[in-house]
């Protein structure tokens, strides 16, 4: 468009963007990576004070089992947050679910382990499509719709439950030992969470559905008049976080055995902690499956190594709580820094 | 595409005729009528609220049509979503871009629609090459890996026709594009719609400035009220014509104002500037009189009236009230001085739709009905009967949710709400927006009746009927300007429209 002169000037800006872009990716990369290094940090500290925390078998196997059935619950209230919405009855969910799974082994002898999975998983789905068809169809905030259902499938849960509750005697020793087993120093919980991980990370950030997640969240508006199938995702959204609720409900009833109607209890709150502390924006459209899974791993290892620590227990909540409120910090500094740097590079340009 | 049958004429791209939609009881569009060519930029030109928006919509498949045809390449549609438009061949640009802040530019580029491999993998290579070639295409350099956060409007709307070429829309309509460009900037836009044009695609260019319409465009429709006018090759119109026929009506003795007494300046307003909305803006008010405020939409009206309202920040220049000057971004000053805000969007600014009209009648004079802090139900309910039954604002109730209200009862109820101030000067933002006949010749007449009384009316108005027929001068704005101050005696719709669609050193024809 400018006069053919043989001067460097017109290169200049073009490598300046990129620069400006690179920067920002590495951010984005970063802010998974800087809860890894606290993570480490953490696992760190605590077997400084106590090498038994990491150096014996089992710590080695309470710190990857302890946060697996969490990192799956996180996964899919990830899922749910990126769309700019929220799932607050996954904790009812999970407990709904870890009840069924204890009451297939009962009234069904003999019945398939994986049979009682697909079972569990069908009926968290179920769950969230209720979640996601209200939110969907009836257009009411979904903090609104999944505090209702949190109540409600809890309530159910309740009446269904009574008293009674699922004892470890009850269940099959092949389904319980999935709960506690190891293959090659990891335990079977840990590699279905990453397995799950792996999966949904590579959906989100690899296929067209994965990138709408993120477009709707982004801008609803926008997703809207680009005329992308914005119910069908949101439906989507919270099937899956259904479901993996579910899933974490069978796996929940594996690794402690016993269930009652309280199982899975404030859940909900840990799993948008996680994700909150793992990078993803409550206000949609940015963050990763990736840290949201690892935030629900340093929540809670920091619970178990505080302790250890020395720190009191009057404590603990506190510091999940300066953890979660810093996260939001960051992440608002970071992006008012970013929008900052971009309108800076449109102007250099 | 079938010109190997050359005996029948190939149908237009696109033909709308006799479509009609209305909202409830107010109908946007009585008969829009549209035709677009292949290989040719058409341009869409009306006032406001003559229908332009309602008509593109109802193409983009956000809102369906009542009555009236719609065929595209001579075959019936009836779109129910963006998504249909979009499959259709039809690309609309918004004057607001609408696009995702936090993805990158790319990926706005193609969501939905992404390159993928057999596994469903998005092959960002060459999504990302496709990108290059695009801006290559438009002569644009863009970073196709930022995110779309923090782009120019330019910027943005450059990425938006990027969006529309490689779907290979063969219709592009552009919504008010040139309205935040720089003079490069819509240089560089209409290289690029030239080049889409030369392609075979149709385009819809809608626009206010006709130096632009005039440079860019092959034939312009004219609407008005929400109807076609005609459709004319632009080499054989000119300015005058097309002013003539998006105004063509004479209805100057509807809104007549009665004689006031003109007294001395109460509101004077000198050099107020916010850099890149509004600048040097000069005027003063007087008792008696109304000042009504011509423009077109964006051209930074009630940008102005909130500055001097103290709800925006100006940079420099100064706003005085009865020679005492007031601080600025101090509403609560300015309330107390004397000044009154009624704003254009009265359902998102002028009244809390959840409460009851009685709330929403002494909502700012609260603290004069507070004893010891505390309102009662009672107080508020006398104070409220007052101006409901002055301004006869018919509800049922008091108690009745100003929400469920009819637009005129409500703005009767966002008046009452600031007559309840006793302002001495009283500020209007459209005042008769989306209101029945009916009332608003009853805005009209209390407008008329308040400056009898000595208040000042500063009327900001996108009617020019009303603001012929109500103003005692007219002050016209164009892009953050004041391009004209024209007596009563002086002011037609002619030279008002002009003042706002030309820069106020350009003589008429300049550019035609």
């Amino acid at each position: 468009m400018t006069a053919p002169a043989p001067s460097p000037a017109p290169v200049a800006p073009v490598i300046e963007k990129t620069a400006v872009t690179k920067r920002l990716q590495a951010v984005g990369a970063a802010r998974e990576f800087g809860i890894l290094l606290a993570l480490v940090i953490v696992v760190i500290a605590a077997t400084v004070a106590n090498p038994n925390f990491l150096f014996s078998s089992d710590g080695w196997r309470d710190l990857l089992l302890t946060p697996s059935i969490l990192v799956l619950v996180a996964i899919g209230q990830a899922i749910v947050l990126i769309t700019r919405n929220v799932d607050l009855s996954v904790g009812s969910i999970l407990g709904l679910s870890a009840y069924l799974t204890g009451r297939l082994f009962i009234d069904i002898p003999g019945i398939p382990i994986l049979a009682v999975f697909v079972a569990a998983i069908v009926f968290g789905g179920l769950l969230g499509l209720v979640n996601g068809a209200l939110v969907a169809y009836a257009k009411v905030p979904a903090m609104v719709i999944t505090l209702g259902t949190l109540y409600a499938y809890r309530g159910i849960n309740v009446l269904w439950t009574g008293s009674d509750r699922v004892n470890a005697s009850d269940l099959p020793k092949d389904f319980l030992a999935l709960g506690t087993g190891q293959v090659l120093w990891i335990p079977i919980l840990t590699i279905i969470a990453i397995v799950v991980l792996v999966v949904i990370g590579w959906i989100m950030k690899n296929t067209r559905g994965g990138r709408e997640f993120y477009a709707i969240g982004s801008d609803p508006a926008a997703a809207e008049l680009y005329g992308l199938r914005v119910t069908r995702r949101l439906l989507i959204a919270f099937v899956s976080s259904g479901a993996l609720a579910g899933l974490a409900g069978v796996l929940y009833t594996a690794r402690y055995g016993t269930v009652n109607s309280q199982a899975g209890a404030g859940w909900e709150l840990d799993a948008v902690g996680a994700a909150v502390i793992g990078g993803v924006a409550i206000t949609g459209g940015v963050g990763s499956v990736w840290g949201a899974a690892i935030g629900g791993v340093l929540l809670l290892t920091i619970n178990r190594a505080l302790p250890i620590l020395g720190i009191p227990d009057f404590w603990q909540r506190a510091v999940v709580g300066v953890l979660i409120i810093g996260a939001i910090v960051l992440d608002r500094v970071l992006a008012v820094r970013q929008k900052r740097k971009l309108i800076a590079a449109r102007e250099d340009d | 595409m079938q010109t190997d049958t050359p005996q029948t004429p190939a149908p237009p791209m696109l033909e709308l005729s006799r479509v009609v939609k209305s909202f409830g009881p107010v109908v946007a569009l009585r008969s829009g009528s549209l035709q677009l060519d292949s290989g040719s930029i058409h341009a869409l030109v009306g006032e406001n609220g003559a229908g332009k928006s309602t008509l593109v919509k109802i193409v983009a498949g956000l809102y369906r049509r009542d009555a009236g045809e719609f065929r595209l390449r001579g075959e019936d549609v009836d779109f129910t979503s963006t998504a249909q438009s979009k499959a259709a061949g039809i690309a609309v640009i918004y004057q607001e871009p609408t696009l995702f802040p936090d993805l990158t530019v790319t990926e706005n580029i193609f969501m939905g629609r992404q390159p993928v491999n057999r596994f469903g993998r998005i092959d960002r290579k060459a999504m990302r090459r496709e990108a290059e070639e695009l801006f290559q295409r438009l002569g644009v350099r863009i970073d196709p890996e930022r995110p779309a956060e923090g782009l120019s409007i330019a910027d943005q709307q450059v990425i938006e026709i990027a969006k529309a070429v490689s779907l290979d829309a063969r219709v592009l309509i552009m919504d008010e594009p040139t309205a935040a460009l720089s003079g490069v900037e819509v240089d560089r836009l209409f290289a690029v719609a030239r080049s889409l044009r030369d392609e075979g695609r149709a385009l819809l260019f809608i626009s206010h400035r006709f130096d632009e319409i005039f440079a860019l465009c092959d034939t312009v429709t004219v609407m008005r009220d929400g109807a076609y006018v005609a459709t004319t090759p632009i080499a054989e119109t000119t300015v005058d014509e097309m002013v003539r026929q998006m105004v063509g009506r004479d209805v100057t003795e509807l809104f007549p104002k009665t004689e006031a007494e003109i007294g001395e300046p109460l509101l004077e307003v000198e050099g107020l500037t916010r850099t890149g909305v509004f600048h040097d803006i000069t005027f003063s008010v007087r008792s008696g009189e109304i000042v009504g405020l011509a423009g077109l939409v964006g051209a930074g009206r009630s940008e102005v009236a909130r500055a001097v309202f103290g709800v925006d920040p100006y940079e420099s220049g100064s706003v005085r009230l009865g020679g005492r000057t007031l601080p600025r971004n101090r509403p609560d000053r300015a309330i107390s001085a004397g000044i009154a805000l009624v704003p254009e969007d009265r359902r998102k600014e002028g009244l809390v739709l959840e409460s009851s009209v009685a709330r929403n009648l002494s909502l700012v004079i609260r603290n004069q009905l507070a004893k010891a802090g505390i309102i009662t139900n009672g107080a508020e309910n006398r104070a409220a009967r007052v101006w409901a039954s002055r301004l006869e604002v018919k509800t049922n109730a008091l108690s009745t949710v100003a929400g469920t209200l009819s637009g005129g009862n409500q703005q009767k109820v966002v008046l009452g709400k600031w007559l309840a101030t006793e302002p001495t000067v009283l500020i209007i933002d459209e005042p008769t927006r989306g209101i029945d006949v009916g009332t608003k010749a009853e805005v009209h007449r209390l407008l008329s009746e308040l400056a009898g009384k000595g208040m000042g009316i500063l009327m900001i108005s996108s009617e020019l009927p009303e603001v012929l027929g109500m103003a005692d001068r007219v002050l016209v704005m164009r892009e953050g300007r004041i391009t004209a101050e024209i007596d009563r005696s002086d002011a037609t719709s002619e030279n008002v429209m002009f003042a706002a669609t030309h820069a106020a050193a350009q003589t008429p024809g300049a550019h035609s």
